[in-house]
């Protein structure tokens, strides 16, 4: 299959692999930050194919991991309501709320469907007046220009039966967060591929100056994983010897422009406003979500249902914030794999195949254990 | 979001209890992975139990008589009843029928049960049932009782039908999924995913460039040929399932815990067509887990694995065989998967179906 075989080659991999070897002296702590490029590295092995020297950590680029649990409840909640069609991407179905999940809320009888895109959801409210169809709006700057889409739509055709339960978050100020941490461990990162696509490059600038951190953005198959890896040492050796400052680089050519997707970005704008955002597992950070603009207040399910605010505390035995920074590793936690697995999660990384634990889980149960 | 206050509405959201004890069926309990072998676990073998059912294979051999009868039933809940490459009819011929020839069972006679719901159209019901009277005279088999049932309106989704199927076990054939042993070899006739994908496509209107059919197809007549080249004597065809629900993935898993072995698979040798690693590229699928309903996977004594697999190759429903993988002692109850990087991965059960990814 054209542009996916070619950035699978093992022959490729291994060359750049052995080039890795060649230009690594000393040791180094690297961060992917997208879930998607963790899945790659367990799911091919990649952090095999590394030097010793090269330490890979796992960012906290998992969408449906990040969802606080709130969100989960407040959408199994509505889902509940007898007049509420609750439209979902497929895998927030089995992410755990605090008490249930939207799979068991089906299961009692709530009208909850999987879509495919959130205009798919637009399309059901439209075609029964009668429900209130709320859409379960999640993810990175990836899925905002298709949901802020659907709040559009539904705004400009008039469809007052739809709205969304909003829970978007942002990449650069979770980089920012774990920059300013004072157990930082991270020397390096490989931006998300996909998020660039949307948002461009350009808002990494900021980053690399202030924290004087290379970073690369990097896609989604083993050879990107491979080449970012690369173009990361380069400046980090380089930089070691004296020669140069921290740059942004591109490795997602084919995807990823230095302005990104314009059009898309504009979308976005007009329909969500930046707004501070908790992220299940780490906390809550300044600025690092979206929500609904006022314009757009009738199609916020919050505001149309009233939820009011509600907090819940993460599982205390859980480490996923260690595991979100690098600071441990998923196999490193006591209840990995007994107390907590993918079917039973205790924090954000075993929820999601793309989470760090549960790639460990999926991938890695057999080397983790000796 | 404004501090720390709990305000509770209609729900009380104030303390993270763990989730409930399991009381409830969910979908994922028919999805044929963990959840579904759990239910079959707690609930159904310790009702039923007795050393027929606990081989937990696709099939019961009973002996009657001095003749090894096999026993199957299977029900099919398909949506939609019609899709490219076959439908509901079709498939619950195929479905028994298959069940029966994984044991080694020449397949005899069928069963037809249909629930109908209230309000269905008799044209399409003809449809359906032309199509398995089709189905089973190709595949030598008759329908030689059955049952109706209708439903009231919204209690049924249109139509479901169960099939049981009895077939004979010939002499000398004994196939089980705990027979595997290491050193013997993982065959698979043909490309995987198709029927998973067709119908996924067909469910949800999705459209590409060229049409992906169901794979659906009576298996026996492949199965006689590949047993026609093994010893009798020391039983070189170890075991043979059709990896449907759940896919490759779950009917390996099944074959390495019930044996307590390790499965390797060689992850360059999968064949899978290119249409439908589009589709789940797509979708975020993995093609290991995504059903097939006219696909088997044998484990064979690797002396034989050569012969069996020119025999599959031979027939039209096996001309895409490969050898995919062989038994290990490592890893016990454990699928892995060596890459083409040289690097190995587990090859895990799923708890319920999967899930197409949100990005």
């Amino acid at each position: 299959m054209k542009y996916l075989d070619e950035y699978r080659d093992h022959r490729i991999a291994r060359a750049l692999a052995a080039e890795i070897v060649q230009s690594t002296t000393r040791p180094w702590v690297l961060m992917e930050i997208c879930g998607g490029q963790t899945h790659t590295i367990m799911r091919y092995g990649i952090d095999e194919l590394l030097p010793r020297e090269i330490e890979l950590v796992h960012g906290p680029g998992c969408p449906v991991c990040v969802t606080p649990l709130e969100t989960v409840d407040k959408a199994i909640a509505l889902a509940m309501r007898r007049e509420v069609t609750l439209v979902s991407y497929g895998d927030m179905l089995r992410v755990p709320g605090s008490r249930s999940d939207l799979f068991r809320a089906k299961a009692l009888g709530a009208d909850v469907r999987i879509a495919y895109s959130p205009i798919d959801a637009v399309k059901i409210a439209a075609a029964n007046p009668d429900r209130k169809v709320v859409f379960l709006a999640i993810g990175f700057e990836t899925t905002a220009p298709a949901n802020a889409m659907a709040a559009w739509q539904a705004r400009y055709k008039g469809i007052s039966n739809f709205s969304m339960l909003v829970s978007h978050v942002l990449v650069p100020p979770a980089i920012r967060a774990l920059m300013v941490s004072q157990t930082n461990r991270v020397q390096g990162f490989i931006a998300p591929g996909h998020v660039c696509t949307v948002m461009g490059c350009k808002e990494y600038e900021d980053l690399v100056r202030d924290f004087r951190v290379p970073i690369v953005v990097g896609g989604f198959e083993p050879v990107d994983i491979l080449e970012a890896v690369l173009m990361l040492i380069c400046q980090l050796e380089a930089r070691q010897l004296g020669a140069g400052e921290a740059r942004l680089e591109n490795q997602y050519v084919r995807s990823v422009s230095y302005q990104g997707n314009l059009p898309a970005q504009q979308l976005v704008e007009e329909v969500f406003e930046i707004a501070d955002q908790k992220w299940r597992g780490i906390g809550s950070i300044p600025r690092s979500g979206l929500r609904l603009r006022q314009e757009y207040a009738a199609f916020d399910a919050n505001r149309v249902f009233d939820l009011g605010e509600i907090t819940v505390d993460e599982p205390a035995d859980c480490i996923s914030a260690q595991v979100l920074q690098g600071l441990k590793k998923p196999p490193d936690c006591p209840a990995f794999g007994i107390r907590c697995t993918p079917e039973n999660p205790l924090g954000a990384p075993m929820v999601s195949t793309e989470g760090a634990c549960a790639a460990y889980y999926h991938y890695r149960r057999h080397t983790a254990a000796s | 979001m404004s501090a720390k206050t709990i305000v509770e509405k209609n729900f009380d959201f104030s303390c993270p209890a763990p989730l409930p004890a399991k009381d409830t069926i969910l979908l994922g309990h028919g999805s044929g992975g963990k959840l579904s072998a759990e239910l079959i676990r707690d609930i159904f073998l310790p009702a039923f139990q007795n050393p027929v059912l606990a081989r937990l294979d696709d099939q019961a051999i009973v002996n009657v008589n001095g003749q090894r009868l096999a026993i199957t039933t299977d029900s099919f809940v398909v949506k939609p009843l019609f899709f490219p490459g076959g439908d509901i009819g079709s498939l619950a011929v195929h479905g028994s029928v298959n069940d029966l020839a994984m044991g080694g069972a020449t397949p005899l006679f069928l069963s037809a049960a249909f629930i109908i719901e209230e309000g269905f159209s008799i044209d399409e019901l003809r449809r359906v049932v032309n199509s398995l009277r089709r189905a089973a005279a190709e595949a030598g088999v008759q329908v030689v009782t059955g049952d109706t049932k209708v439903v009231e309106k919204g209690k049924g989704d249109g139509l479901f039908i169960n099939t049981t199927g009895i077939g004979l076990v010939p002499e000398g054939v004994d196939l089980s999924a705990d027979r595997a042993r290491p050193g013997d070899k993982v065959l698979l006739s043909g490309s995987i995913g198709d029927h998973g994908i067709a119908i996924l496509a067909q469910r949800e209107g999705l459209e590409f460039e060229t049409q992906i059919q169901s794979d659906s197809a009576a298996l026996h007549t492949l199965v006689a040929d590949m047993l026609g080249v093994t010893s009798n004597v020391t039983p070189d065809m170890r075991c043979m399932r059709d990896p449907t629900r759940g896919g490759v993935s779950s009917t390996l898993n099944e074959i390495a815990e019930r044996s307590r072995v390790g499965i390797e698979l060689d992850e360059s040798s999968l064949p899978i067509h290119e249409q439908v690693r589009g589709a789940c590229e797509l979708l975020g699928l993995d093609p290991l887990y995504v059903a097939n309903e006219g696909k088997l996977i044998a484990i064979v004594a690797p002396e034989a694995a050569d012969a069996v697999l020119q025999a599959m190759r031979r027939h039209p429903l096996g001309a895409e065989a490969q050898i995919i993988g062989s038994v290990k002692k490592e890893n016990p109850g454990l699928v892995t998967m060596r890459t083409p990087f040289g690097t190995t991965r587990i090859v895990d059960m799923l708890a319920g179906d999967q899930l197409p990814r949100i990005c």
